[in-house]
């Protein structure tokens, strides 16, 4: 009786909080002083045509650096308390034979899948999507391949060279950024070229496919993590 | 835009629904494909907002892979409270 009370109290301050937003809300005439500049100067700047990722990826880049480390964080904390099975353990378990229908789709699906994944990073400057994106829908295409075959454990060795490569491609190209342009993870070390074209925006789209392996490979470590945990752990 | 605000309400209708489904219904599997769709709703709120960036990452990481990642987690801690 009295946790409910406390959760009804603790509900209703949360309400009142928001209540508070809520009132003070007016539909803003004009953009703020930040959000202005970026979408007036930003296409002129940086040559990218989804100002979104302008935004992720340049303004905002040592923010998307801390996103991708926090996810390595939780892939490497996931891989530290999920011990995985011996390969004496996985072949003793025996798991039952996936179906027709579901290798035969998989087959089917998957390269449909990455294809779209690697459309969807390499076409952030342009149109919506971007790494974060892109690299989640390859994760989904290799959870396809994980549930088609539960009893292969390959594969994992890749997954950490893809991660390790574009984690230290993507730092060492805003590195550059500090030399070759105006500061860390600035796009201008390559020309920013024809707005609106694939081959634009300077180094966005290379940045933006890095962070797309890298994202794909982390999510793809974690559910590979899953996978072949121990039983008992 | 009054379509929009039908659908919109109608929406929030079925994310509450699926979110209370979520906390109080006693099989964990059907919990865990509730809050999936919580996840896939807010994705189509977000793409009526305007905001197809944060849909796609909605509909991909919320809906899909969290869904799969609690699944899995189900399946090593059965046997417990509920089973």
């Amino acid at each position: 009786m009295v946790k409910k009370l406390v959760a009804i109290a603790i509900l209703a301050g949360i309400a009142f909080m928001l209540y508070g937003l809520f009132a003070s809300y007016t539909q803003k005439e004009t953009l703020p002083k930040t959000s202005r500049y970026y979408a007036i100067k930003g296409p002129d700047e940086l040559g990218s045509a989804n100002l979104v990722t302008s935004v992720v990826v340049t303004y905002r880049g040592l923010d998307t650096l801390g996103e991708v480390t926090i996810l390595f964080t939780v892939a490497s904390i996931i891989g530290f308390f999920l011990r995985s099975r011996t390969k004496r353990e996985a072949r003793a378990e025996n798991p039952r034979e996936t179906s027709e229908i579901l290798h035969t789709g998989v087959a089917f699906l998957v390269p449909i899948i990455f294809v779209f994944g690697a459309y969807v990073f390499i076409g952030g400057h342009l149109s919506p999507g971007g790494g974060f994106q892109g690299g989640a829908i390859i994760a989904s295409g290799t959870l396809l391949l994980f549930l088609a075959q539960p009893k292969t454990s390959g594969g994992h060795t890749l997954i950490t060279f893809v991660e390790s490569v574009s984690g230290i491609a993507y730092v060492g190209i805003g590195i550059a950024g500090i030399f070759l342009a105006n500061g860390f993870l600035d796009n201008r070390i390559l020309p920013v070229g024809e707005f609106g074209t694939i081959f634009s925006a300077g180094a966005i789209p290379i940045i933006y496919s890095l962070i797309g392996l890298k994202v794909g490979a982390e999510l793809s470590a974690i559910l590979y993590k899953l996978k072949d945990a121990k039983e008992d752990a | 835009m009054s379509f929009f605000l039908v659908l919109t309400v109608v929406l929030c209708a079925v994310m509450l629904g699926s979110a209370g489904m979520a906390l109080y219904h006693k099989n964990l599997a059907a919990t865990v494909i509730a809050a999936g769709l919580v996840s896939l709703v807010a994705s189509i709120i977000y793409l009526i907002l305007a905001a197809p960036d944060v849909a796609m990452t909605e509909a991909a990481i919320g809906s899909g892979l969290s869904t799969v990642m609690f699944f899995y987690v189900l399946k090593r801690v059965r046997g417990g409270e509920n089973g």
